[in-house]
């Protein structure tokens, strides 16, 4: 198994970085094609919904597609980019911005009127 | 085993974590609100255009009528159907999720190359130390769906739809073609590592470039996912 290459491993800082992500390791292969696996099967289920006309007239379509939509991006970010191995660094530096925009994103589509309160 | 390799071109922050790939983080998350940015302009804009083609809905350009359905008294030279392909889209979906796949597959190939491969390996254990086979699928995948978006746009250009016909056009060249000139970028960049692979071979040592970009890959991934459901599902 591979390890957090990105981490010096002689450094004296490393001694408090390592207390929380020592011994990092990467998954491999057995877990990579389970995961591209789940995440067509995800997609197959979106685009099916998407031909479906009684579903999509339905106030459950947005609500379902989104959630299928954050369930793919989530399981990209976490196992692909290795964020749910990674230091929590690495997490803040993505989740803080990604909140921002997401919050900015619906702000401004409250300020247009597009979604209610 | 592979990453107690010394790095002595890498460069550490104060907290022992590789200032290139905090570096990356920091360019993902400010990549991040670009996309939010151009995708809030798409959502605003959406249903605002007062003139066609439309991505979801029908429109009759003699009459300038928009419908959901087919309209029935159209003239059929002036009849346009919803522009967008849901199918031929799924299909560089689908190739653009295993691109990411196959990058994955590269990293663990560089990472791994120095450890002893078993003596009965087989073929596909031997594929997967294999870093410019998962390197090259990747470029072709990537460059697939370039292929795909190219006859997509050109599709729609020859339908009569244009960065300046409306506020559809202008919104979703916008939003997509940021995302394609990113893709393409990203070939480039898989395109360099693997000419370093055949050049001098990419090992453990390198393995922190080839994070690095895998990490900008999979952020093209993850944000063509949300624009797919966004721009392409949601009617």
């Amino acid at each position: 198994m591979a390890h957090d290459h990105s981490q010096k491993d002689d450094s004296p800082a490393l001694a408090s970085a390592d207390a929380h992500t020592d011994h990092v390791e990467h998954p491999e292969w057995p877990v990579y094609w389970k995961v591209g696996l789940f995440l067509t099967l995800i997609t197959v289920g979106e685009v099916w919904a998407y031909y479906i006309p009684s579903f999509v007239a339905s106030k459950l379509f947005v609500p379902i597609l989104l959630f299928m939509s954050g369930v793919k991006f989530a399981t990209v970010v976490l196992f692909y980019m290795h964020l749910r191995y990674d230091h929590k660094l690495f997490r803040a530096l993505f989740t803080g911005p990604l909140l921002i925009a997401m919050a900015t994103l619906m702000g401004l589509m409250f300020l247009f009127s597009k979604i209610s309160a | 085993m592979a990453n107690h390799v010394a790095h002595a071109s890498h460069h550490y922050t104060s907290t022992g974590l590789d200032s290139k790939k905090v570096a990356i983080w920091t360019f993902i998350g400010s990549e991040c609100m670009l996309f939010a940015s151009l995708i809030s302009t798409y959502l605003i804009y959406k249903g605002r255009s007062v003139t066609g083609p439309l991505p979801h809905e029908w429109w009759c350009a003699s009459t300038n009528t928009i419908s959901a359905t087919r309209i029935a008294n159209c003239p059929p030279d002036q009849l346009f159907k919803p522009i967008l392909n849901i199918p031929v889209t799924s299909v560089s979906t689908f190739v653009l999720l295993c691109s990411s796949l196959a990058m994955v597959l590269a990293l663990a190939a560089v990472e791994n190359r120095d450890r002893p491969m078993p003596p009965n390996a087989t073929a596909w254990q031997k594929a997967l130390r294999s870093s410019k086979l998962w390197l090259w699928m990747t470029c072709i995948m990537g460059a697939t769906f370039l292929g795909f978006q190219a006859y997509e746009f050109t599709s729609f250009v020859h339908e009569g739809l244009t960065i300046r016909k409306n506020l559809f056009g202008s919104s979703f060249f916008t939003l997509t073609g940021f995302h394609g000139t990113h893709v393409t970028v990203g070939v480039i960049w898989l395109g360099s590592l693997l000419a370093i692979d055949y050049k001098r071979g990419l090992g453990p040592k390198d393995a922190l470039q080839v994070d690095i970009a895998a990490l900008y890959w999979h952020f093209v991934d993850v944000v063509w996912i949300a624009i797919f459901t966004l721009i392409y599902l949601i009617k």
